[in-house]
């Protein structure tokens, strides 16, 4: 046990960078606030964010968006990790490949894409043309801009839920791994020691993900910045409007249903799956 | 003795460095990073500080658009601006709040020299604080005139002639309309531009629409300019890759007459000039067509102002309004002419555009001439809605109707109402 005094250090620097922050934010989400001044409005801000059509289309997209990038890391990471850490060869080699993207900027990543993916002369339709197949607008086509991006969120995150699936695999003690093979070869293995025991390193993909997704901001914004029109604006994008047009109360009250909300969906997961965790 | 030398060597520096702070001031210009604001920005520093030899001044750059805006506010909200900033006239200044954060000019010699119109697009509560900065622009439609004369097509004053025209270029295999929603600011033009149509319509609209008493869902003049967008995309005027095709590569389409019509400002022809001297003499202008010949004409914007921030003082005060009298003066237009193109005229009373000035620019003098003009809305009232941008590519690429977008631009003008201040709008 330490003295109550050794506390203060940690206790002030949370308080004026986290706490205090954190409840003015709140404060302000309540205020019609120029940042020359602030005007009480009590809940106008939070009436108006939910009466806006674009709040609405904002809110459908983050979801689609966060299932689909977490759901997909998980089923494609998880057999790569089950890949790279049997005996082939050169597996450091595809390690280092498929973990790349992760260290690269993510503002570098989109305007690379966004250039790959520019409908007649990018890379991707021109592969797409001398292949005999259509060129989809990927970017420029409402319907398709959001998974678009999703697609590149995808390709840049999978290195770091693959490294995460690795660790948890390796963990298991290799008694189980003779044990299965003896049972019933490859499959057995992978559905009765692999699944249920890297059962943790999938949980964490999958929260870490689904936040990541939730709050997904960067990669939207240098590809599409919420366009054509509104049809891949996502929660994050959407306050950003607001901020930049100058609606700072209005922007704020955005972030304290982001982070709302963000609290509401991933709480329970979290005691969903720690208590799936005891129960192993 | 080396402490003598050494309080001697003191003394020395600080009466040096007194003498010096007399004579040389230096001034930071915050300008944004556009190459025609950067262009006029240098063109009038140089002028100026080889007329003024202890002035010395220093361009900083920063974003344009909604970002930039957004860094204007919170340099001005924490103090901390520089000494002498450019930026929007008309609405986007009175999100300023210039009352409280900028340096009233309305008593300065110089304010004589600014031809009247300008003035209220930088005023507030009697106040002036800002001098024309650049020259004025018109918003209508750049044409290529070789497609014109290729395809023997006229100027169209209504729009039933433009929609005509545009149907004779497609089937010449050309395309009709340049849209560059890569860039979404480019989006709103054919809404925007179509204000002198909508103000002969409907005379007072600007009032009315400040006051809370017209709408654009509900006045159909208005309402026809996010029309011509739904019909844009529904008649296929817009090139190949529409959707993210940006501004400067969608000019050389234009240039080179790939496309035939780009609805823009007139301060896209020195990007023009510099990018396609070739061709700049191809294009020329024309204001946005209405339902009426009769009462046609060009929607005209404001050159940007130059303003003080109030923690400008002193010796810094003084070199900056004198610097702001130049940039008012004949010779400040002149000291511009000799180095950027002028896209339109000068708000500064007596300068005039030299005579080997761009066709296009001629073809927007003629409307300023003939007094068919009208200022554009944003400078005659205090709102813009910030998603008018965002609406017209939702439409113009077929997401939303013309009415829906309306409506939709109808609330987010009353959210800016509201944080306005303005009465009328709790």
């Amino acid at each position: 046990m330490y003295p109550r005094w050794f506390y203060i250090p940690a206790a002030i620097v949370f308080s004026v960078f986290f706490l205090a922050p954190t409840v003015l934010s709140f404060y302000f989400s309540l205020t019609r606030w120029t940042l020359f001044d602030a005007t009480f409005i009590g809940f106008d801000n939070y009436e108006r964010f939910f009466a806006d059509p674009q709040l609405t289309a904002g809110l459908r997209n983050t979801f689609i968006y966060a299932v689909l990038t977490s759901g997909l890391k998980v089923i494609i990471a998880l057999p790569l990790a089950v890949l790279l850490t049997s005996s082939i060869r050169m597996k450091a080699l595809f390690r280092g490949i498929i973990f790349f993207p992760v260290l690269v900027s993510t503002v570098a990543v989109g305007i690379t894409f966004g250039a790959l993916m520019q409908p007649s002369v990018g890379l991707i339709n021109t592969v797409l043309g001398a292949l005999g197949l259509g060129k989809p607008d990927w970017l420029g086509n409402p319907g398709l801009a959001l998974f678009s991006v999703a697609f590149v969120d995808v390709w840049k995150g999978i290195g770091i839920a693959m490294v995460i699936f690795i660790a948890g695999i390796l963990s298991i003690p290799l008694d189980y791994f003779d044990a299965a093979m003896i049972e019933g070869g490859t499959w057995v293995k992978f559905r009765h020691v692999i699944l249920p025991l890297a059962r943790n390193a999938s949980f964490t993909v999958i929260i870490l993900s689904f936040i990541g997704g939730l709050r997904t901001f960067d990669l939207i914004w240098t590809m599409t910045r919420g366009g054509p029109g509104f049809a891949s604006d996502v929660l994050t994008s959407v306050i950003y409007k607001q901020y930049q047009a100058g609606f700072y109360g209005l922007s704020t009250a955005g972030n304290v249903i982001l982070f709302i909300l963000v609290t509401i969906i991933v709480y329970p997961l979290m005691r969903f799956f720690n208590r799936r965790e005891l129960e192993l | 003795m080396f402490r003598k030398v050494l309080f001697l060597l003191l003394v020395l520096a600080l009466g040096a460095s007194i003498v010096s702070a007399q004579d040389a001031v230096s001034l930071i210009y915050l300008v944004d990073e556009s190459q025609n604001s950067q262009d006029v920005a240098k063109a009038l520093a140089e002028a100026y500080m080889a007329m003024h030899p202890n002035v010395t001044i220093t361009i900083e750059s920063r974003p344009g658009g909604t970002e930039g805006d957004n860094i204007v506010k919170t340099r001005l909200a924490t103090g901390d601006m520089a000494d002498i900033f450019f930026y929007n006239s008309g609405s986007l200044l009175q999100a300023l709040n210039p009352t409280q954060t900028l340096v009233d000019l309305s008593e300065q010699p110089f304010i004589e020299n600014i031809v009247e119109s300008f003035l209220p697009t930088v005023s507030q509560n009697g106040g002036i604080f800002g001098v024309p900065t650049g020259t004025g622009m018109g918003g209508g439609i750049l044409y290529n005139k070789a497609v014109y004369e290729e395809l023997g097509l006229s100027v169209p004053t209504t729009w039933e002639e433009f929609a005509a025209n545009n149907e004779a270029i497609l089937a010449a295999g050309i395309a009709p309309v340049l849209a560059t929603f890569g860039d979404t600011w480019t989006s709103q033009l054919f809404v925007l531009a179509d204000y002198h149509n909508v103000a002969q319509a409907v005379p007072g609209f600007a009032e009315l629409y400040t006051s809370n008493q017209a709408k654009y869902a509900d006045t159909p003049a208005a309402l026809a300019g996010f029309a011509y967008l739904q019909q844009g995309y529904e008649a296929g005027w817009w090139q190949q890759d529409f959707a993210t095709t940006r501004f400067e590569p969608g000019l050389a389409l234009l240039a080179n007459g790939d496309v035939a019509h780009y609805p823009m400002l007139t301060f896209a022809l020195s990007t023009i000039a510099a990018n396609f001297p070739d061709q700049i003499n191809d294009i020329g202008f024309f204001a946005q067509p209405g339902s009426d010949s009769e009462t046609n004409g060009v929607t005209v914007w404001m050159p940007a102002g130059t303003y003080i921030p109030q923690t400008t003082t002193g010796a810094k005060l003084d070199a900056a309004l004198g610097f702001l009298g130049f940039i008012a003066s004949v010779e400040g237009a002149d000291a511009q002419t000799a180095a950027v193109t002028p896209n339109g005229p000068y708000l500064v009373k007596g300068a005039s555009l030299p005579d080997d000035v761009l066709p296009a620019v001629k073809d927007l003098a003629a409307y300023l001439d003939a007094g068919q003009s009208s200022p554009a809305l944003e400078f005659v009232s205090p709102i813009k809605g910030p998603n008018l941008e965002q609406l017209c590519v939702a439409v113009a690429t077929g997401q939303m109707s013309a009415e829906e977008a309306a409506a939709n631009y109808d609330l987010d003008v009353e959210r800016q109402a509201q944080q306005l201040g303005l009465p009328g709008w709790d």
